[in-house]
């Protein structure tokens, strides 16, 4: 097999005396798509954030090719490659589409580069070439995530982390976008995936972990997963509740 | 002088007195929109200013500069530069330890960083006035009806061409973008690879440079620099920040403009008198507090999702 370029080593995550990760490991292979499931509070969102450093480790490792990582500020593990698109898009509202995709690269200095590498993500997300002169909040949501995503590529990462990329999206809109997921890693770029949508996901994905309260329950290829009785009944269908 | 040419000569003041307000308004602005502090020592800065203005002068003026513009150019240079690093070294040494306490805690740290600048230059003053001499003439000259100093010319257009600059630092350059992009969502922008706290570190700087450069051109324009200079105008800068809405750069300029125009007119009602200014501004302050809290250009928090 490949190797692995990203790997968490008993990681443990608090919110004050909440534990929200319970000492987990998993390892994701270049240029694999992995995802991660689980219902909602089962830690998901905290697995990414653990790795991009915005709630740092309480115990644990966090490795990025080999390299320590844990107690890195999330800057520089960006500047390494490994960017996090967050739960809810989190696009700039009040910025323009481009001046968000702008943003994105804001770690290149090269601004000839920057233009470039906007016309690739225009030429992957056509929609938004026609609105970059728009307001990020105008946008549908669907569009917003495209450009959550389009930002993220800006950085030519590594490693993708997309925190449910489906979340909210009428069904049509979630194939498109792990259509272009899957595109992406075609490219060369390896995918952390966290899903709710466990049947959208374990289609696309090489491989699966499955996290409750915490601790990973499961884990396998996404082609026998996706078979799994109890993955089936607790998350394929289920509904994801607005926060 | 007839009613054409007072209202020249009030705008022109207003106007100038205004850009005065703006560019000191610009780093309350700056400041609260990137880790929404109410930097109550950034009129201290704009003494300070003033103060380190003043040092760097009376070395040009007994060296053989020859031309007093010259001599203030590079004096406001000066000290836009070190204040602008004692801006830093505050966030640094005061506020950036504070950043993840309470609000209040970094509220009363920006209250004692204050009375600590204060009182330094109180005690090294004496707390008494001192001249800022420029060496420049104090000739006026006609354009229409309008009568003007070289002065007031040159400091309105320093004043304009600073806010200028700045405009185009922050909607132009990668820097300004991301101080834009922290105000609205701190979080994010750390995982666009941006160095938040260098961000804030450079907010600090161009606040206190910009708060420096009207502190020197203050003095230029008064003649005079003491230690509680800051007071009013600080208050004022923080109406002008407040009524062109927080946070928001052109809305601090435009505030800053509006309250000198304000004052420059309301001089001139009858019974009213300069005596009131002071008056006039707070009740325009408390008007907007009442009927649009978001300032001019703010509007109501965005909803995210
Ligand atoms: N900022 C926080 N402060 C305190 N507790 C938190 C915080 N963020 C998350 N938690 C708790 O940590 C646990 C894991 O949350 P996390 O957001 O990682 O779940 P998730 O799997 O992403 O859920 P969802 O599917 O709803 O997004 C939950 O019990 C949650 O309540
Ligand atoms: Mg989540």
């Amino acid at each position: 097999m490949s190797e692995v370029i990203l790997e968490l080593r008993d990681v443990e995550t608090r919110y004050g005396q909440i534990y929200a990760l319970r000492g987990i490991n998993f390892q994701v292979k270049k240029g694999e798509i992995v995802t991660l499931l689980g219902a909602n509070g089962a830690g998901k969102s905290t697995t990414l954030k653990t790795i991009s450093s915005l709630v740092p480790a309480s115990a644990g490792q966090v490795l990025f090719m080999g390299r320590d990582i844990t107690y890195d500020q999330p800057h520089s593990i960006v500047e390494m490659g490994v960017i996090h698109v967050p739960e809810g898009r989190m696009i700039f509202k009040e910025l323009t589409v481009r001046e968000n995709l702008e943003l994105g690269s804001f770690t290149l200095k090269n601004n000839a580069e920057r233009k470039r590498r906007i016309d690739h993500v225009f030429e992957i997300f056509p929609v938004l070439k026609e609105r970059h002169k728009q307001m990020g909040g105008f946008l549908s949501g669907g569009e917003q995530q495209m450009l959550a995503i389009g930002r993220a590529l800006m950085t030519q990462p590594k490693v993708l982390m997309l925190d449910e990329p489906s979340l909210g999206l009428a069904p049509i809109l979630v194939q498109t976008i792990m259509k272009i997921i899957k595109q992406i890693n075609d490219e060369g770029t390896t995918v952390l995936l966290v899903e709710q949508n466990a049947k959208a996901a374990l289609k696309l994905a090489n491989r699966g972990y499955v996290l409750e309260t915490g601790e990973i329950v499961m884990d396998g290829n996404a082609a026998v997963l996706i078979k799994d009785e109890s993955i089936v009944k607790a998350y394929l269908g289920e509904e994801k509740h607005p926060d | 002088m007839t009613l054409w040419e007072i209202f020249l000569q009030q705008l022109f003041n207003g106007l100038l007195i205004g850009s005065f307000y703006g560019l000191v308004a610009i780093g309350y602005s700056m400041v609260y929109g990137i880790i929404k502090l109410l930097n109550f020592a950034h009129a201290d800065i704009y003494m300070g200013g003033a103060f380190v203005g003043l040092i760097a002068l009376s070395f040009f003026a007994d060296s053989a500069i020859g031309n007093a513009w010259l001599g203030i150019v590079l004096s406001l240079l000066i000290s836009m530069f070190l204040i602008g690093i004692l801006g830093v070294l505050i966030q640094r040494v005061a506020y950036r330890p504070m950043l993840k306490a309470p609000r209040l805690s970094i509220l009363i740290t920006a209250l004692a960083v204050s009375m600590l600048l204060y009182n330094t230059v109180m005690l090294l003053t004496h707390g008494q006035f001192r001249p800022f001499r420029t060496g420049l003439t104090h000739d006026s000259f006609f354009v229409g009806a309008l009568r003007l100093t070289e002065t007031r010319v040159v400091l309105l257009v320093a004043a304009i061409l600073l806010m200028f600059i700045l405009h185009q630092f922050v909607t132009r350059s990668m820097y300004g973008k991301a101080m834009r992009a922290i105000s609205l969502d701190r979080d994010t922008c750390q995982l666009m690879g941006i160095n938040v706290y260098k961000i804030v570190a450079i907010t600090f700087f161009v606040g206190s440079a910009l708060a420096a450069a009207a502190g020197v051109m203050a003095g230029v324009f008064y003649g005079t620099v003491h230690f509680y200079m800051g007071f009013f105008i600080g208050l004022k800068a923080f109406t002008a920040a407040v009524i062109g809405g927080i946070g928001i750069l052109p809305g601090a300029m435009l505030g800053g403009l509006l309250l000198g125009l304000l004052e420059s007119f309301a001089t001139q009602i009858p019974f009213i008198g300069s005596v009131w200014q002071n008056v006039f501004s707070f009740v325009f302050l408390i008007l907007f507090l009442i009927f649009k809290p978001t300032g001019i250009l703010g509007r109501a928090e965005s909803e995210r999702m």
